[in-house]
This record gives C-alpha cells, sequence and structure tokens, in this order.
C-alpha cells in the first residue's frame, strides 16, 4: 500500500482515517451544514420518517379499523381524528403516516435498484471505453428517448401490483442518467494523472477502480441520487393514483390522494395532508439535493 | 466552454460583414447530424414495438379471463379469431407487418372497434390539450424566467422561484382536482369535468393542471440561462457600447439563453403526454390516455400496444426536431452525434 502514498486523492485520504484533513470532502461538509435550507429539510425529512414509523405504531386507531359510524368525519382532536376520517371511517391520520411509510420506502428502494444498475453499468462503460462504451451508451440513448412512464405501466400491468415489482420496475427504468452521470465521471477520472501513474505502477483494474474511480465518481451521484428520491416517489404515486401502483390494505400518499379526490366534494380535507406531506418531502429532498450540489461543486454556484 | 466558431470572420474590406457567419460546410453538418438521429430513431421504433410486444404477452391471465367460466371451445375460438393461437414469433411478425401499414388490430375490450379507430378517437382531443398546454408552458413560463431573471434577487425573482418550486413540488394530480373543486364546484365559473366538444371552457381547467409543472421547470431553466448569458462578455460590450437595456436583452441575450429551452422541448412534450393520462382520468376527457389506462387495467394488449407505439413514435420525432433545432442553434450539439 505504501506505493499510494503520494498519489492517493483526497477522499481516500478522508477514508483513511482523516488525519491528513481530507480537506475537500470536509469543506464541503463545512460548506453543506452553513446551508439553512438544506439543514432544516434534513430535520424535517427525519421527523417525517421517524413520524411515519413510530405513529402507526403507537396511535389508538390501527390502519385498517374501518368504523361505520365514523364516516368522513372533519378533522377534530376529538377522538383522536386529527386528520378527520375516510370513506370507510378509517383514521385518516395514521393512514397519512403509514402511507409515508411505504412512500418513502418506495422512494428509497427503487433508488437503490436505479443505483445498483445505474452505477454498475456506468463504471463499465466508461472504464472499458472503446466500442463497448460507444454500443453501451449508444443503448442508454434509445432508452432514453422511449416514453418510459408508459413501460412503467406495462411492466406493472404484466406481472402484477406487488410491490416489490414497483421497486424493480421504476428502479429499472430510472437508472438511464445515473449511467450518464457515472460513465462521464469515470471517463474524465480516468484521463487524470493520478490514474495513469498507478497504471504505470502495475496496480490491478479493480483495484484502481476501487480506489480512484469510484471515490471521484461518488459526489455527483450522491447529488442526483438525492433527487431521484422525490421524482420516484412521486412516480409511485402516480401509479398509485391512477390504480397500478400500491394495492388495498397497503396504502401510499398517492393512492389516499386517489381516494380523496373520489371524496373531494364532500370531504375535501381528505387530500389536505397526504398532498402536504407528499409536497414537504418533494421539496425537502430537492433543498438538500440542491445544498449538496452546493457543497460539493462550489463553482456550480 | 465554447470554442470559438470558426466561421466568424473579420468584417471585410469596406466594413461589409460576411452574410453567413456559419462555415460553408454548415449544411452539411446538419444533414450528417439528421442522418445519425434517424439511424438511431427506426431501431428505438422497432425496439419500442418488440418490447411492448413481448412484454404484454409475457403477461400471465390472459383477455379473456374477466368473463368467467367461459366455454373451453368459445375461448379457443376466440383466441382463434384473434391469432392468438399462433406460435409467439409468428404473432410478432404478423404483428409488425400490420403495425407497418397502420393496422393495429382490434381491440379486445372496445369490441366493434379496432385500435387504429380508437386511437384515431383519442389523439386529436389528447393533441389539442397537449399542445395548448405547452403553449401556454412555452408563453408563460419564458416570460416569467425571463421577467425574474431581469429583477434577479429582488422580490419578482424570489416570488417566481418560491412558485415554480412549489409546481414542481405538487403533482398535477393534486393541483387538478383542486382546481376543479375551486372554479368548478365552488365558484362555479368552469365546467368541473367533461370534454363537450372541445370547447374553450372545458380546455381551461385541464390545460392550467397540465401546463403548471412544465411551466415551473421552464421558467427555471429560462431564468438559468438568461443569468447566465446577461454575464457574458458580449453582453458587456454591448452595454460598453452604448446600447439602451432594452435592445441588449431583446437582440443579445434572449437568443443565447433561449438554448438551453430548446434542448429541453422534447422532454417537455414527454412530459405532457405522460401528464395527460392521469389529466384526462380526473377530468374524464375522451383522449387516448383514458383509453392507454382502461387498456392496461383490462389486458387489452393490442391497445396498449398500439398507444405505446403512436405515443413512442410522436415522442421520438418530437424529440428529432427539438434535437434539430438545438444543433441548428448551438454548433458543440452538432459534433456530440457521431
Amino acid at each position: 500500500m505504501s506505493a499510494g502514498g503520494l498519489l492517493r486523492s483526497p477522499a481516500l485520504r478522508r477514508a483513511a482515517g482523516g488525519e491528513l484533513s481530507g480537506s475537500l470532502w470536509r469543506q464541503a461538509g463545512r460548506r453543506f451544514r452553513r446551508n439553512r435550507a438544506a439543514m432544516i429539510s434534513i430535520g424535517v425529512l427525519l421527523v417525517i420518517a421517524l413520524t411515519s414509523v413510530l405513529v402507526p405504531a403507537f396511535w389508538p386507531h390501527a390502519v385498517e379499523d374501518a368504523s361505520w359510524e365514523n364516516i368522513l368525519l372533519p378533522p377534530s382532536f376529538e377522538n383522536w381524528h386529527w386528520f378527520g376520517t375516510d370513506a370507510n371511517g378509517r383514521d385518516q391520520f395514521v393512514r397519512v403516516f403509514y402511507g409515508g411509510r411505504i412512500s418513502l420506502t418506495i422512494g428509497l428502494m427503487t433508488t437503490l435498484v436505479a443505483l445498483g444498475i445505474g452505477v454498475g453499468y456506468g463504471a463499465v462503460a466508461g472504464f472499458t471505453g472503446g466500442r463497448t462504451d460507444g454500443f453501451m451508451m449508444r443503448f442508454v440513448d434509445i432508452l432514453y428517448s422511449l416514453p418510459l412512464l408508459f413501460f412503467i405501466i406495462i411492466l406493472v400491468t404484466v406481472f402484477g401490483r406487488n410491490i416489490f415489482l414497483i421497486f424493480v420496475a421504476i428502479g429499472a427504468v430510472e437508472w438511464l442518467t445515473l449511467s450518464r452521470i457515472v460513465r462521464g465521471q469515470t471517463l474524465s477520472v480516468k484521463a487524470k494523472e493520478y490514474v495513469e501513474s498507478a497504471v504505470a505502477i502495475g496496480l490491478s483494474k479493480p483495484a484502481i477502480l476501487r480506489r480512484y474511480i469510484i471515490p471521484n465518481v461518488v459526489g455527483p451521484v450522491v447529488v442526483y441520487v438525492t433527487l431521484l428520491i422525490p421524482t420516484n416517489i412521486l412516480i409511485e404515486s402516480y401509479l398509485s393514483f391512477i390504480g397500478l401502483g400500491v394495492q388495498e390494505p397497503l396504502t401510499s400518499w398517492g393512492l389516499l390522494i386517489s381516494q380523496a379526490v373520489g371524496q373531494l366534494d364532500t370531504a375535501p380535507w381528505l387530500i389536505l395532508f397526504p398532498a402536504t406531506f407528499l409536497a414537504i418531502t418533494m421539496f425537502c429532498f430537492n433543498f438538500i439535493g440542491d445544498g449538496l450540489r452546493d457543497a460539493l461543486d462550489p463553482s456550480h454556484r | 466552454m465554447a470554442e470559438p466558431s470558426q466561421g466568424w470572420r473579420l468584417p471585410e474590406e469596406g466594413g461589409r460583414r460576411t452574410a453567413s457567419p456559419e462555415p460553408p460546410c454548415y449544411a452539411r453538418a446538419m444533414l450528417a447530424f439528421t442522418l445519425r438521429r434517424l439511424a438511431v430513431a427506426i431501431p428505438t421504433l422497432l425496439a419500442i414495438a418488440t418490447a411492448s410486444f413481448f412484454l404484454m404477452r409475457a403477461a400471465p391471465g390472459g383477455p379473456f379471463d374477466t368473463e368467467a367460466d367461459l366455454d373451453p371451445v368459445v375461448l379457443e375460438n376466440l383466441y382463434r379469431a384473434y391469432g392468438l393461437d399462433q406460435p409467439l414469433l409468428e404473432q410478432y411478425w404478423i404483428y409488425l407487418a400490420n403495425v407497418l401499414q397502420g393496422d393495429f388490430g382490434p381491440s379486445l375490450v372496445y369490441e366493434d372497434f379496432n385500435v387504429t379507430e380508437l386511437i384515431a378517437i383519442g389523439l386529436p382531443v389528447s393533441a389539442r390539450l397537449g399542445f395548448t398546454a405547452m403553449f401556454v408552458a412555452l408563453l408563460l413560463g419564458a416570460t416569467c424566467g425571463i421577467v425574474a431573471a431581469l429583477r434577479h434577487n429582488r422580490l419578482f425573482d424570489h416570488a417566481t422561484m418560491t412558485m415554480a418550486m412549489t409546481g414542481i413540488a405538487i403533482p398535477s394530480f393534486v393541483t387538478a382536482p383542486i382546481l376543479a373543486l375551486f372554479f368548478g364546484l365552488y365558484l362555479k365559473l368552469l365546467p368541473v369535468a367533461g370534454w363537450n366538444g372541445g370547447a374553450a371552457a372545458n380546455m381551461v381547467l385541464p390545460v392550467i393542471a397540465l401546463a403548471l409543472p412544465q411551466l415551473a421547470i421552464i421558467a427555471r431553466l429560462m431564468r438559468g440561462g438568461m443569468l447566465e448569458v446577461l454575464r457574458a462578455n458580449f453582453v458587456r460590450t454591448a452595454r460598453a457600447k452604448g446600447l439602451p437595456e432594452r435592445q441588449v436583452v431583446i437582440n443579445h441575450v434572449l437568443q443565447s439563453a433561449a438554448v438551453p429551452l430548446v434542448g429541453y422541448l422534447g422532454p417537455a412534450l414527454a412530459g405532457i403526454m405522460t401528464g395527460s393520462l392521469v389529466i384526462e382520468l380526473i377530468f374524464d376527457l375522451p383522449g387516448v390516455g383514458r383509453y392507454f389506462i382502461q387498456g392496461a387495467l383490462n389486458r387489452d394488449y393490442p391497445l396498449v400496444m398500439g398507444i405505446v407505439i403512436v405515443y413512442g413514435t410522436l415522442i421520438i420525432l418530437l424529440n428529432l426536431l427539438s434535437d434539430l433545432a438545438y444543433a441548428a442553434l448551438d454548433p458543440r450539439v452538432r459534433r456530440t452525434y457521431r
């Protein structure tokens, strides 16, 4: 390992323990922490995530508890129906948080799937280069110009509306930009002198990939991923809205909105809460993404 | 960074400017670019048709499952009538050949209609809705973006950008019903739903709901482009030579600032087409989107495939046009498609 001593990139120095003060990353961290919108967003998201986990466990009403006496009650503090009740007399408060659990899970899982495919594909294309790269990227170009939402719809239609399938269907479609980012970054890092010298001292390809390429690709990928999560949450709610996403008894913000639309004239408050939570989540992820981008690439401001 | 275009020449003797700033091979470069893009477009279309065909056929469950307990003989006859008893590859070739002749086959759910007829019924509605929304989004979005950039960091700028953020964060399936509730049910100004032959009053709410997210993105793009160009050297030059600000903006800034917008036209249209599915559902409009969702829910293979192919073709064509416009404006783009 001593051969790498002089050559290590800042990211690696930080990973190695930080005595050398991986200053670039630390500076980025400091810039990010100074971004108030992003920090508040992280706090708000944490609160939403925590409450989504805790509320359904501790709330006096259960998610599926229907009661025919309490149909479409307006919000009130009596009887713990803070957000009112839906058309089946189920407590909207607990349903909104339960839906949040699923929406957030879907956002994270689909992004993980996209991350896996996109990073793998892009890294291979960028690192291999040449004709393989050209071919692989042309394939991405072709997929890019397709109406992808239509394909997600076909995928969920064809393979049933199981929640794992939604992860895969959305993830399998949303990796394209990621692969482009990773490939572009890989290509530009590959041409750097420190990689050249690593090749010169005889480091193996996987070692170069692991020690030089990946740490340098992390930044833009992290930024894109924080922006991909809300996109995917939105796609899921879109699917649920048209009846092709999450199915009862599970619920998600999209499904809650869709059900609330049916009651809009009699119970307009029902749409308010899931829509607000969805919008707040979108905002937060977007602010965090912007904050990360500004922090990691100060020239971008 | 932009390389200096080799086409710029100093004014010739006598101060006469050369008519075209582009090198003489401009037309050839554009033609080559067009051909290269077309060479990608055709396999793409084939890929769309193939992918949707095999995906739909991989589906468990058939199109006639809903009619409980059909006599096996009847079922067999149905399958034979629709050609579903042939080997899969055979069906695929027949389908491709038919599609090339504009025949997407019979709809399995809407009896008495074939898919081409259904699309012919729905497409004018969807197209009218989509293009109006696109027009509104472009016009208002670009205007908001321009004004916001000119009032950079002032109240109007912050207000528009906050609204744009909101427009992006709130999905159209939330804004649409709320608009319908507010303007339709409470104020009784506009119809809550329905198409009514495309009457203007019926178009207003769907168009707004459909245009809003794209409007927000376009406003942000336009503002970003403007801010970048306003800082450019040639703008400083224009101001230095004493042009009034109005003229600087109109003659020098707008053109270059609109370039990223042109590149976004294709994705914007795709966004409007997909957004239209939900809007048509909410406002109960007889467009393609409604048939698509009904078809998807009922496993009406030919209908779904037909719509995907038609929409795919449209998106590819419009993307091609937008790319061509982009390449015509920005020489860097022309070099990317080798």
